[in-house]
């Protein structure tokens, strides 16, 4: 259990900013600084109700500069596994929470000449401590923040009174849309490309960069896609001979925790690689969401990311 | 923490060095059976057992005075053994909170740290060192954060920038290294900078250990134990200037091995690193002559087999062959045949 070691969090402020989007400011009980970390980083926040437990991943969003809280801004999500609906519904303020150091897996590359920033809706949260950590730099930056309307744009004056002209922001709503073959074609070399957003919008983004020219190591992006809802489906683990079921909101590696059996983590969304797991028999078809596997890995049929996911069938034999 | 601080030793020229009866029994063998070969042997850096190397997470032994000094000394003729790229200052920061944190926390006797907001006071009574300088303004500082606070710990520091899924090997201060060289190995790979290790690529250790690393985490930190063998209590071998020591390694026979021979074991730290997202690693030296080594028996009888049964690319890459059979045949006769327990702890 020692292994993505959590520290209590206090609740101290929740806000609705857009008619999705909540707004939680999270600190310390006893006052002190929270754990220094660097733009694009991700707690797990541990949440658990009656019946279940969750972990969902959120990217910190407060400013790397300032350790006095951390800031989270949650999209409610009800068609998936319940953790921001339970943040949503659940959660006020003076409430404690578990969360865990933070990770990055989204990191500034330090030696890009210039920064450029593409943001589509709530994927700004990844976005906006980045932009904190550029400010006080000395590269270039400039972030494209798409959203569907001015009722979305959930940090845009934020963003604008930080960061000023260097923010550009487009409305589906008002028919601006961000070209992004036309941008990443006129960028400087030492140019680096960062994206968080929707994943077709993530995928235009990388094979428009690709198609340009741009080297794979000035592309960057992060992926937090929730884990589908899928059917349920029967599993055995043969090392702990183990026989559990895993419910349709639940992810396979949620219910393998909740069988007390510890497995590797890291990100639960699919971009990591630390939960991989050897797949020994499927009755059924394995449905990969991860964005860690290669397509090869992928076909062999014999590995799975549980954190994100499933089996469409009836037993799935791991080696855990 | 009841060591008594040496404040007269020195690690060239006269060699006044020793260890107390309670550093040698402290020592961290590096066998943990009678026979050694590369493995990923990286486990937590949690607590150790109280008075170990590993109680804290920076280890501040008797030897203390001594080692800075000799920082400052090879520092003085050969100012690149410290480098940093311009993009790793916030990672030298890092490592300055780092440092301050843990030693004022653990040995507050000797280090003290007040914070009053980003205005920080250091006080570090062993060197007699007093500063107050702004966290984050390099310019309130005698030197750059990392060649100020790396000339007040034992050992070496390393910061590898992390970019496109590898490690950069781009500041440290290292002055007492067991023949690498930071101004050779700046800019380099994880696997770059591995290069001349034999044996261990083909076993594939460096594509797991980078592996590992990459996922390391923030608060948890690990460690794993290297060794070599030096000739007198020396801890600047460097490529810098072979010529001084490495003729050191002719001078051993069957008569003064005891004495000559150190077993050198660097404790190794990785820490994952907060602000800038780099990756600090420490290598943190311990000598121990052979003849202070055999006053524990189980280390005699384990470190002959280790010695006599090394393969011999391993021996040829750590220096020893020279010298092996010398060292070798001193111990035999504390072997008497008898098993070891498991573990490098005194018996």
């Amino acid at each position: 259990m020692t292994q993505n070691n959590t520290f209590s969090v206090h609740v101290t402020a929740v806000t609705q900013v857009t008619p999705l989007i909540k707004h939680f400011i999270l600190q310390a009980a006893d006052g002190a600084p929270m754990p220094a970390f660097s733009g694009g980083s991700h707690v797990i926040v541990v949440m658990k109700d009656a019946a279940r437990v969750y972990r969902n991943p959120y990217s910190l969003l407060s400013s790397p500069n300032d350790l006095s809280a951390y800031e989270i801004a949650v999209r409610r999500a009800d068609e998936s596994r319940g953790g921001s609906v339970f943040l949503h519904d659940q959660v006020t303020v003076g409430m404690a929470l578990q969360i865990t150091h933070p990770v990055n897996l989204f990191q500034l590359d330090k030696l890009a000449r210039k920064h450029v920033l593409i943001a589509g809706g709530v994927g700004i949260t990844a976005i906006a401590a980045q932009l904190e950590d550029l400010k006080i730099g000395s590269a270039h930056y400039e972030l494209h923040y798409c959203v569907r309307g001015p009722e979305h744009a959930a940090f845009a004056d934020r963003l604008i009174k930080q960061h000023g002209d260097r923010v550009r922001i487009y409305h589906d709503s008002a028919n601006q849309w961000l070209d992004i073959e036309g941008l990443v074609a006129a960028q400087p070399l030492g140019t680096h490309l960062y994206v968080c957003g929707p994943t077709p919008m993530i995928d235009r983004v990388i094979a428009s960069a690709r198609a340009a020219g741009w080297a794979n190591s000035h592309i960057h992006w992060e992926h937090f896609t929730a884990p589908p809802v899928g059917a349920p489906f029967e599993v055995f683990l043969k090392k702990s001979q183990k026989i559990l079921n895993v419910l349709p909101d639940q992810s396979l590696l949620d219910a393998i925790e909740e069988a007390g059996v510890e497995a590797p983590y890291l990100c639960r969304g699919g971009v990591c690689g630390e939960c991989k797991c050897q797949v020994l028999e499927v009755d059924g078809t394995l449905v990969h969401n991860d964005h860690y596997l290669s397509d090869e890995e992928k076909a062999s049929g014999t590995l799975i990311m549980p954190c994100v996911s499933r089996v469409l069938g009836k037993t799935l034999v791991l080696d855990l | 923490m009841s060591a008594v601080f040496k404040t007269d030793e020195t690690f060239r020229d006269d060699f006044k060095y020793s260890n107390s009866p309670a550093a040698i029994r402290r020592f961290p063998l590096p066998f943990s059976e009678d026979k050694y070969m590369y493995s990923v042997n990286i486990e937590p850096h949690v607590p150790g057992p109280i008075g170990s190397v590993t109680e804290f997470q920076f280890d501040v032994d008797e030897h203390y005075i001594g080692e800075c000094r000799d920082h400052d000394l090879v520092l003085k003729e050969d100012p690149r053994r410290y480098q940093a790229l311009p993009h790793m200052m916030s990672a030298q920061w890092d490592v300055l909170e780092l440092l301050m944190d843990n030693l004022s926390k653990d040995y507050p006797a000797q280090f003290s740290l007040t914070k009053q907001g980003n205005r920080w006071i250091w006080h570090n009574q062993l060197l007699g060192i007093r500063d107050e300088f702004t966290f984050g303004d390099p310019s309130t500082l005698p030197r750059e954060p990392l060649d100020y606070i790396a000339r007040q710990a034992q050992g070496d520091l390393v910061v590898m920038d992390q970019r496109d899924g590898d490690f950069y090997l781009e500041a440290g201060m290292v002055t007492t290294q067991a023949d690498w060289s930071l101004d050779f190995d700046l800019g380099m790979t994880f696997k770059e900078w591995h290069g001349p290790v034999p044996l261990a690529h083909e076993l594939h250790i460096f594509d797991r250990a980078l592996k590992f690393l990459l996922d390391l985490r923030i608060n948890a930190p690990v460690r794993r134990l290297n060794w070599t063998m030096t000739i007198n209590p020396r801890l600047d071998t460097s490529p810098e200037f072979y010529p001084r020591w490495g003729p050191d390694r002719a001078t051993v026979t069957a008569e003064n091995v005891a004495d000559k021979a150190h077993l050198r074991v660097e404790l190794q730290g990785l820490w994952r690193l907060p602000r800038s997202n780099a990756m600090l690693f420490s290598v943190r030296g311990y000598l121990i002559s052979l003849r202070e080594l055999a006053t524990i028996p189980k280390w005699a009888r384990r470190t002959h087999r280790t010695l006599r049964d090394l393969h011999p690319a391993l021996a040829d890459y750590k220096g020893l062959t020279r010298f092996r059979d010398h060292a070798v045949n001193w111990l035999a006769p504390l072997d008497d045949g008898s098993p070891t327990t498991p573990g490098g702890a005194p018996e």
